[in-house]
């Protein structure tokens, strides 16, 4: 079906504008190293959370729903979490 | 070009007192909770400030979603024949779900197609932009794309405004009003209450999917703009506290499933792959047949109900909406009690200007009045749901397969006589769970929604 999308499709779809700074921090990479579980790797609505070779995570912010399920799940509270500067992040047209 | 008209307008403003911009009241937040404020407010000739983060209002929110006739219709009257509405429900269904059947419970009724209408799908996008237009032109200050970043406060800890993410974009107001939804970083950043519980918010992800108005009138059983609200329960969130839904919208669905944040991580499961399944599921593909993506999205839903609620107030700060957890998850409530929450906030704040204090205590009569609604009356009727869907997530992964097995036995003609037919369907659910464990169960659902008269 036509409709089956991945991630990528369904967020070129959705309109974004994208900050030039990223709105989502990792404190302590060692942190996420060590972290049991990685929630952000499974929980994120747009996989936005990436395990690199070294055992780290990488954020991507630019396809970011501004949802907070990460932050609210990080076992560490290893995120820091803001708002993109105003006007910027995913806009909904249909919302 | 957006950013460009609210950067003056708020320039304007400030240099109009003379370098400090100053309102009566700052909205943080233009959605439903923040713009009844804004609009109450601005009408009884307060000067208000609606601060919004996204460029326009509506375009960072989103719902199910239906919006109920009810309290809206006080502050807006006959609200559905100028708003952006999509179609009136007529038909309220819930699917109880394995995954190849369902056990369908529903209510169609003539009655919610006249006036007065129960309730209409809408948009959020759109319906939230028209709204705030509404406070706007009854002379609240709309100031979009700006973030508020947090509180400022006096020598005594008073909140006496608030600095945004514009340069020199300090407002002060006598009173904020924190309706900057779920993740309300004011009122965390207030130190109000802490991070969130995971197991007090479940994540939604929906997309809004192109069908065509008359697809969605055959699929739909519909006429005109009559509309569907389809929740899913069962195995569309594989066994997690949740469910699915579908709305129907003018020319699109709203398709989405919702589940617990703290069941997500128990189980691994993700939210991408939960929804591809739904969508997949052999009895909701037809109905989505040949549609086309038109958004994805994804929000947080403060489901943890009465015990959840962080204070509603403190010197020169109330707390609305989503910000203030008012969500009624049993009966997919939120967006009535923002708009009514909005509505107290405001007649407590003119009562508290007509006495020239806005300290916690002068405030505080927001909380009597919330306590007084419905709102907290149903949230604190239901307040030891959300703790007992969580220690008995049986509901949600075995009840629905129950159901549906039982229904297969009885519904089979396959030869053999009625009577071994309903013995066996028994059987399916007492295999399953015993009579002992079914009482239980229904007991514990009886005494955690003290609904009953």
């Amino acid at each position: 079906m036509a409709l089956a999308l991945r991630i990528e499709d369904k967020l070129y779809i959705t309109k974004f504008r994208v900050d030039d700074k990223s709105h989502l921090k990792i404190k302590d990479k060692e942190k996420c190293r060590q972290c049991i579980g990685r929630p952000c790797l499974t929980c994120c609505p747009v996989r936005g959370y990436q395990l690199q070779e070294d055992g780290t995570v990488a954020a991507d912010y630019e396809g970011c729903l501004e949802c907070g399920t990460c932050r609210v799940l990080c076992p560490e509270q290893n995120l820091e979490w803001h708002y993109p500067t105003g006007g910027m992040g995913v806009i909904y047209r249909y919302g | 070009m957006a950013v460009d008209i609210s950067r003056s307008a708020l320039e304007g403003a400030s240099s109009m007192t003379g370098g400090e911009t100053r309102f009566d009241v700052a909205v943080v937040g233009a959605g439903p909770a923040g713009t009844t404020c804004a609009l109450l407010l601005a009408r009884a000739g307060l000067e208000v400030a609606l601060i919004e983060r996204g460029p326009y209002p509506g375009s960072k929110n989103t719902f199910g979603g239906v919006l109920y006739r009810h309290p809206l219709e006080q502050i807006v009257p006959r609200f559905w024949e100028r708003a952006p509405i999509e179609r009136k429900v007529i038909d309220k269904q819930y699917w109880l779900l394995t995954e190849d059947s369902a056990v369908k419970l529903g209510h169609r009724s003539r009655r919610f197609a006249e006036e007065p209408y129960n309730t209409f799908t809408v948009l959020r996008a759109k319906f939230d932009r028209w709204y705030a237009e509404q406070a706007r032109e009854a002379g609240a200050m709309l100031i979009p794309s700006t973030v508020a970043l947090e509180a400022i406060r006096d020598e005594r800890g008073r909140v006496i405004g608030v600095r945004t993410d514009r340069e020199q974009g300090d407002l002060y107001a006598s009173v904020v009003v924190a309706a900057d939804g779920v993740n309300s970083l004011l009122s965390r950043q207030l130190g109000l209450h802490g991070e969130l519980r995971p197991e007090h918010v479940a994540l939604g992800v929906k997309e809004v999917i192109a069908l065509g108005e008359d697809r969605i009138r055959e699929r739909f059983n519909l006429e005109g703009d009559e509309g569907a609200d389809i929740s899913l329960l069962g195995a569309v969130t594989k066994g997690m506290v949740g469910g699915g839904f579908i709305y129907t919208n003018r020319d699109t669905v709203s398709v989405g499933v919702v589940a617990n944040a703290d069941a997500y991580r128990r189980s691994g499961n993700s939210p991408v792959d939960l929804l591809e399944e739904m969508k997949a599921h052999p009895l909701i593909r037809p109905l989505l047949e040949g549609g086309q993506l038109k958004e994805y999205q994804a929000h947080l839903i403060p489901e943890g109900g009465f015990d959840a609620m962080p204070p509603l107030c403190a010197d020169g700060l109330l707390v609305v909406g989503d910000a203030a957890s008012l969500v009624n998850a049993a009966f997919f409530e939120g967006s009535n009690h923002a708009i009514l929450s909005g509505q107290l906030a405001a007649e407590t704040i003119l009562e508290a200007k007509s006495k020239g204090d806005f300290s916690a205590q002068a405030l505080a009569g927001y909380e009597r009045r919330l306590r007084q609604s419905v709102t907290l009356r149903d949230l604190k009727g239901l307040r030891r749901l959300p703790g007992l869907l969580h220690s008995h997530p049986q509901y949600f992964a075995i009840y629905p397969e129950l159901l549906n097995e039982a229904a297969h036995h009885f519904l089979a003609a396959d030869g053999r006589p009625k009577r071994d037919k309903v013995r066996g369907a028994l059987k399916a659910v007492t295999a399953r769970r015993s009579p002992w464990q079914l009482l239980r169960d229904l007991w514990d659902v009886w005494r955690g929604t003290n609904l009953w008269p």
